[in-house]
């Protein structure tokens, strides 16, 4: 079997735990899964603020180093990769990041982030072959080069510079794109733009998206599996079919009915509040102390990942009676 | 009498290739103890109406007319000193990004406390206050790094009702949180304006949440309100094009559907396409929205609409 082309294997991060600096902060728990091996997909990693998943972003990417664990790229530690295994992960893997309005130079045409890795990664031979290139790659994800080339980032609007980044990705024929909240600060309608120009990319030029947000309405939209996450741990994987419609962790169940539907049942308000129970912070299950259904067993015993179908694992002692799935194997349950 | 109402509102801008108008003509009403909601894209110039309603457009920007009425009072009348006494005690804004609002180097109760003696009134019972936005014992002496992104955004809550106004304007105030703070968030804004009687000017461009929090909703494209109309009728009936597509454009999390986004860019304000301005990207559109603008009609209890096809 050949090793996957980018993998996280029992990855973990914690910050701070120094001699002086008190409790370590665990960003992320023993963290593993694969990318980019078998059929190109949308895996969706959801979860709220400092549940972990823009640090698995980081370390995916190589711009944290984890605490412990090993990512992997074609089998060997990105940490170790020598000049030029590095230069083709830099290649084939691409980040986009949250703000489309930070990553531009306001001094520099828009021109400049997409002649930039044609020039350090040799992409083209001449100016006219460069200029071709990065036409292309704007025309695939819907934008006109006469609208964009040439111009100031300001002069664009938040869509066209989010899209743009895209196609700045797209210029090195990446095999995987991790895009980290790629549509959190743009309004609802270009989010779906945006969203769905993410996947035609999967769809038509066979690059796996590893889509990193805090919204499962969108998730769900785009992504063949789901992975939601809960301080530094997956709590639940699947496909997004199984994870959104039959959510079996309480966390999930309660993201799930938390999303405002345009609907004339007037419900969202009037729903039980989530009230934090102080006396279970500590508990084995980090979210014992939310949780409706908490049990003795969680406040001592940390759940393990339960296999509850073939496409789909929960970390939940609620299902402590299927068979137990190991924290490294969670790419079983993704299609 | 109307908690709020606003009567030809218009704002527009200076900039070197023209003038942008990004509020025009926009007349709408609280009615007391409403959720009223706004909802458009960026650019549409729903935040611009807050800041005009609160007198606070800066230069470039002025405002070119229209009256905005407090109650039975004027505030397009007040002097500058009585409009800043009006702020706060008669009218208050949750503001967009509340995370960056707060000063990140004074403790958050000395915060409201500040607010409450810049209006003469001596602070009391800041806890309290706190409490009523749902924030733990102790808050008062934390400094906004020690709080999370929803307990921001209660202080922010906690300053905009401490004079006990009468409307409250919240600019996109959960904009950056996830969906469960979100509606915990919603849910003590509901609690407070029942505590207080006051009316809700709710901007957003969720219409999820729209649907879930607002009783009558106002859709703005361009500069102007293009649907006006209570929320029930705009989820059975949205009558506008724009609204039809705002609302789809959001994912069904019944159907798993293809993301659909509104075709086309937004356009320039100070380059409006002719007749209706959302003709250049309106599956609906013909000759006679190229060339006639639609004016705003009512074509049911309380729905207004400029659409020549509603």
């Amino acid at each position: 079997m050949t090793a996957p082309l980018l993998q996280a294997d029992r990855v973990g991060r914690t910050y701070g735990g120094g001699l002086l600096s008190g409790t370590p902060n665990v960003a992320l728990d023993n963290f593993s899964m694969s990318n980019g091996t078998g059929t190109p997909s949308v895996t969706a990693v959801v979860g709220e603020s400092g549940s972990g998943k823009t640090t698995l972003a980081r370390l995916l990417l190589g711009l944290t180093t984890p605490t412990s664990g090993t990512v992997r790229y074609r089998g060997e530690d990105i940490g170790r990769l020598s000049g030029a295994a590095r230069r083709s992960y830099r290649t084939d893997i691409q980040a986009i990041f949250q703000d489309p309005y930070g990553v531009f130079n306001p001094f520099y045409r828009v021109d400049h982030v997409l002649t930039t890795p044609v020039r350090k990664f040799r992409l083209a031979a001449s100016r006219a072959e460069a200029r071709a290139l990065i036409e292309q790659a704007l025309r695939t994800v819907g934008l006109r080069p006469e609208e964009i080339l040439g111009r100031y980032p300001h002069q664009l609007s938040g869509g066209q510079r989010q899209r743009t980044m895209v196609a700045r990705a797209l210029l090195l024929k990446p095999k995987i794109i991790i895009a980290d909240e790629p549509v959190s600060m743009v309004d609802a309608s270009l989010r779906a733009t945006i969203l769905g120009s993410l996947r035609r990319l999967t769809d038509e030029l066979g690059i796996s998206i590893l889509y990193i947000t805090h919204d499962l309405a969108t998730a769900w939209q785009v992504s063949d599996n789901i992975i939601v996450m809960y301080r530094a741990s997956a709590v639940e994987a699947g496909r997004a079919e199984e994870v959104v419609k039959s959510p079996a962790h309480p966390y999930t169940r309660l993201l799930v009915g938390s999303i405002p539907q345009v609907s004339l049942t007037r419900d969202w308000l009037a729903a039980e509040p989530d009230a934090p129970r102080a006396e279970d912070r500590d508990a084995a299950c980090r979210f014992a102390g939310r949780c409706s259904s908490a049990m003795d067993v969680c406040r001592v015993q940390v759940p393990p990942l339960s296999r509850i179908g073939p496409c789909h694992a929960a970390a939940c002692h609620l299902y402590g009676q299927h068979a137990q799935l190991a924290a490294e194997d969670l790419n079983d349950v993704l299609a | 009498m109307n908690a709020l109402e606003v009567r030809g509102l218009r704002v527009s801008f200076e900039h070197p290739l023209g003038l942008v108008r990004a509020v025009d003509d926009v007349s709408f009403n609280l009615a007391p103890r409403e959720r009223f909601g706004l909802v458009g894209e960026s650019g549409s110039g729903k935040s611009t109406m807050a800041l005009a309603i609160m007198r606070m457009i800066r230069p470039p920007g002025h405002i070119d007319g229209g009256d905005v009425l407090l109650g039975d009072g004027n505030l397009s009348d007040l002097s500058g000193e009585a409009m800043r006494r009006a702020r706060l005690a008669g009218i208050a804004m949750v503001p967009q990004g509340s995370m960056n609002a707060l000063n990140p180097v004074m403790r958050v109760g000395d915060q409201v406390a500040d607010a409450m003696r810049d209006h003469g009134v001596q602070p009391s019972d800041i806890a309290a206050l706190m409490a009523r936005v749902g924030l733990p014992s102790g808050t008062v002496d934390k400094y906004p790094h020690e709080l999370s992104g929803g307990m921001k955004q209660r202080v922010c809550i906690a300053i905009a009702i401490c004079l006990r106004p009468t409307v409250i304007i919240a600019d996109e105030p959960t904009s950056a949180l996830d969906v469960v703070v979100q509606r915990q968030v919603m849910r003590t804004l509901a609690d407070v304006q029942q505590d207080l009687g006051a009316a809700i000017l709710l901007i957003g461009h969720d219409m999820g949440l729209m649907a879930q929090f607002v009783d009558r909703l106002g859709v703005m494209y361009a500069g102007r309100l293009v649907e006006v109309a209570p929320i029930a009728e705009i989820v059975r009936r949205p009558r506008h094009p724009y609204t039809e597509l705002l609302i789809a454009s959001l994912p069904s999390m019944e159907q798993k559907e293809p993301p659909r986004g509104i075709p086309g860019l937004a356009p320039l304000l100070r380059d409006l396409p002719s007749g209706c301005a959302f003709h250049p990207r309106c599956p609906k559109a013909e000759g006679r929205c190229v060339t006639e603008r639609p004016e705003p009609r009512e074509v049911a209890g309380g729905v207004v609409v400029r659409c020549h096809f509603a």
